[in-house]
């Protein structure tokens, strides 16, 4: 009896600290709520204020150069690189499947219109949020712990103006230029792929390749390119300018712009697709 | 050879007038009830332990924190009730040293220098080269202009950014922490460079500091903040003979 007594006693005890624990993990989990819709609010005026400050003169002409030279001049030959290496890749992989099917001859064409739909733009994307994403976040960040943007601000500058409308103008400018750029390069991967186990002139190949294309597969696929490159200059402009955690913030404005941009990339993707396939077949 | 000090304008001629000044952030009440007058030509510093609020209150004055309560005269207007514009028009007025120089990492010396002019469409390429010149010339760095911010010490980014708030001829200044990090030489160098700045430009200022040689080189007038208000205020030498113990404790 005492035995049984005692286990109870113990489990009632138990019970009664799950219970106790019961408001801290509501209020935990209130809290983690709470900071989510505040960021969200936070990141809607900071959207609505550069809308505001974009309209309204005076333009910074020369910071927009800069930024544009940097974001796009800057990144072309990452994004040279992996076009080149994303379609050749893309290329010795289908081969194979086209083969089976005695559909070779499609190659050319498929590629490309793989390229210029969603392979080019995706991944010209997914790197520039890394690479100008998480320097734009870390920049700004770091601005913000020297007080630099304080600076600016106290000399009667703007600063939001000067630094936040000239980078992300800069990012959803330079991203559709970044990916023409991607697109053509992977073609000539694509071209080098098709070589290598074939004879194919390169006035053919791009004949082909160009033939299936038309304006429904390169209109809206540069359409989108605006969109990410917007998302990805607003995101990591947003991370930096309101870090606020010291050296330690500079780290993780760089790390949340860069996953939040790709993670907004592929979602903005799926709802172009969405879109697109409501007026194109 | 000792620094000499600045004869200060006469009482009822303030260029800054704080008055009752409140700011809290969240349940911490960093300032309780400030009032401060700074007469013109005169140098004011302000002490006060870490945490005590002090570039709170200097932040306050530039628009950069917005006070919970209180009123902010600067120039004859109340800061608190001024637009974005105003307000703009107001701090080129203002000088401030930030603690760390604040210098643009990105641009080179010269471009740091040039970047308060941007909007000064009345002054002409060559004139504002000049007042870059001059502006160098007066913190001693003249060679400087071409090098990135990186590649100077820690006095000479102090002195770049006095340089560079002083190229718009404030009227008012105010110095955040103007020789912490540095050797007792630089500071001292430092200390004499904001008493010259005071003599040639006439200016008015706060210095906000923990370093006791540069607020004996600096000040016409001293405050001491504790617990969000002033504890106590007087000259150098009124200060250190006072009576409380915690103000006597600054100077030892």
């Amino acid at each position: 009896m005492e035995k049984l007594l005692s286990k109870l006693s113990a489990k009632s005890v138990k019970a009664v600290s799950v219970i106790a624990k019961i408001p801290q993990k509501i209020e935990y989990h209130y809290n983690i709520f709470q900071e989510f819709f505040i960021d969200v609010s936070t990141f809607s005026i900071f959207i609505g204020r550069f809308l505001k400050e974009m309209i309204k003169p005076p333009y910074e002409l020369n910071e927009l150069m800069r930024q544009s030279y940097l974001v796009g001049y800057k990144s072309l030959p990452l994004v040279g690189i992996t076009g080149f290496i994303m379609g050749l890749v893309l290329t010795v992989q289908s081969r194979p499947t086209l083969a089976e099917f005695g559909a070779e001859s499609w190659l050319p064409a498929m590629i490309s219109v793989s390229i210029v739909r969603e392979i080019g733009p995706v991944i010209t994307a997914v790197i520039c949020a890394g690479k100008v994403g998480s320097g734009i976040g870390a920049e700004l960040a770091s601005m913000k712990v020297t007080e630099q943007i304080d600076a600016m601000e106290v000399s009667g500058i703007n600063p939001f103006k000067y630094i936040i409308v000239t980078r992300v103008l800069a990012t959803t400018i330079m991203l559709p230029v970044l990916t023409v750029f991607n697109d053509v390069i992977s073609m000539l991967g694509s071209f080098v792929g098709v070589n290598i186990k074939g004879d194919v002139s390169m006035h053919l190949y791009f004949s082909q390749a160009l033939s299936e294309m038309d304006f429904t597969d390169v209109f809206p696929s540069l359409v989108k390119t605006i969109f990410f490159g917007l998302v990805i200059g607003l995101i990591a402009c947003y991370k930096g300018y309101y870090s606020n955690k010291g050296t330690e913030g500079v780290g993780q404005a760089a790390n949340s712009s860069v996953v939040l941009a790709s993670l907004m990339i592929f979602i903005i993707d799926v709802i172009a697709v969405q879109i697109t396939s409501l007026f194109i077949n | 050879m000792e620094a000499k000090k600045v004869d200060v304008g006469k009482k009822n001629d303030s260029v800054l007038e704080i008055q009752h000044l409140q700011k809290s952030f969240g349940s911490n009440q960093v300032l309780k009830d400030i009032s401060i007058s700074i007469n013109k030509s005169e140098n004011l510093v302000v002490l006060g332990k870490s945490g005590s609020g002090k570039s709170v209150l200097i932040k306050c004055l530039v628009g950069l924190i917005d006070p919970d309560e209180g009123e902010i005269i600067v120039l004859g207007q109340n800061i608190t009730d001024l637009n974005t514009e105003e307000l703009n028009t107001i701090r080129k007025k203002i000088g401030f040293l930030f603690q760390s120089g604040a210098l643009y990492d990105s641009m080179t010396v010269k471009e740091n220098l040039l970047f308060p002019l941007r909007d000064s469409k009345k002054i002409s390429k060559e004139e504002k080269n000049k007042l870059v010149d001059e502006a160098l010339k007066n913190v001693g760095l003249e060679d400087t202009k071409e090098k990135m911010p990186s590649e100077l010490s820690g006095g000479m980014r102090k002195r770049l950014g006095l340089a560079r708030t002083l190229i718009l001829k404030p009227e008012i200044m105010l110095y955040d922490e103007p020789t912490t990090g540095l050797d007792p030489i630089t500071s001292k160098e430092i200390s004499e460079l904001i008493l010259d700045v005071q003599k040639k430009y006439n200016t008015s200022s706060i210095i906000i500091t923990h370093d006791m040689a540069c607020a004996k080189i600096t000040a016409n007038r001293m405050i001491v903040l504790k617990d969000g208000v002033i504890a106590a205020e007087g000259t150098y030498e009124e200060l250190e003979k006072s009576k409380d113990k915690w103000v006597r404790s600054f100077f030892e």
